[in-house]
């Protein structure tokens, strides 16, 4: 089964991250086709080469950054040193904390901008 | 070693810090990072405060991340004369030994006065979040505003001229 999935690495980032940090949300982009024209990718037949990763997780509450993403490295460490491998890993590490932060402050700024267009609207009319 | 210095070496280690392989650690690490490498790394992010392990050059760039990095440093504002920019593809003992140096195996990598920032995301969220103008303001790595630019003799100097075209 897993032999014939089309997407055999990123079932592995899927799995490994899945079990280890256990993400209330995670996205996994996989942007290798923008890169297929570098030159590093010259004789790489692989097509999951560039991952974008957005993770929310529990576990990074007390975590810097740079510790979050060392962890993730580590997970993926041998992914990302075999030949034709993991060649570059993009990565969004956010609490639901942080994550629900971001959302709210959209929604706010969102909620700001129809205000002052309905305000605009109504002295133009 | 003598029975003198091993005695010197227990009495100058705590006894909660003496396990049974205490130089374990240094001889792996040695294993992949030779000490010529470490030395010439040490001496690489010490040129300026702050230091860009990066793919290619600011001016060419051989990697969006990096070339997002040399932006995101532009836009801050860091002083051209305290940074310098090393090309690990001009250098395969470089390119590898800095991912063993700094425990992170992707490029490009941040260096501000001799501590790892971080990477290409690391350095965009601190970007938007102002952690990375703290950062630099702090380490007084920014060119002086462009108000500030002209010297004040120079300014008095533009002033005078100025004064004199008015007579």
């Amino acid at each position: 089964m897993a032999a014939s999935s089309p997407t055999p690495m990123e079932d592995v980032i899927r799995r490994k991250i899945t079990e280890t940090l256990n993400p209330i949300s995670l996205q996994i982009y996989n942007d290798s086709h923008k890169h297929a024209h570098h030159a590093p990718m010259q004789g790489v037949t692989s097509k999951e080469t560039h991952f974008r990763l957005e993770i929310v997780s529990e576990a990074f509450e007390k975590q810097t950054q740079m510790a979050r993403h060392r962890s993730i490295y580590a997970l993926l460490k041998d992914e990302m040193s075999e030949e034709g491998g993991i060649h570059a890993l993009q990565l969004k590490t956010r609490t639901p904390k942080e994550a629900g932060e971001q959302v709210a402050y959209k929604l706010a700024k969102a909620e700001e901008k129809a205000e002052k267009d309905h305000r605009r609207r109504s002295l133009e009319s | 070693m003598s029975l003198f210095t091993r005695s010197l070496l227990r009495a100058t280690t705590r006894p909660a810090f003496t396990p049974t392989t205490p130089r374990l650690l240094p001889r792996l690490l040695a294993r992949y990072l030779s000490d010529s490498t470490r030395a010439a790394i040490d001496n690489a992010i010490a040129t300026s405060p702050v230091v860009l392990f990066m793919k290619g050059t600011p001016e060419f760039p051989q990697c969006g991340f990096s070339r997002a990095s040399i932006q995101v440093l532009g836009l801050q504002g860091v002083d051209p004369q305290k940074f310098t920019a090393f090309n690990v593809l001009e250098d395969d003992e470089l390119r590898q030994g800095i991912k063993e140096y700094s425990s992170w195996p992707t490029i490009p990598q941040l260096y501000v006065n001799k501590e790892f920032v971080g990477g290409c995301d690391i350095l965009m969220s601190m970007h938007s979040s102002g952690e990375l103008s703290e950062l630099f303001e702090k380490a007084g790595v920014l060119a002086p505003s462009e108000e500030a630019e002209p010297t004040s003799s120079e300014a008095a100097e533009a002033e005078k001229k100025d004064s004199t075209k008015a007579e």
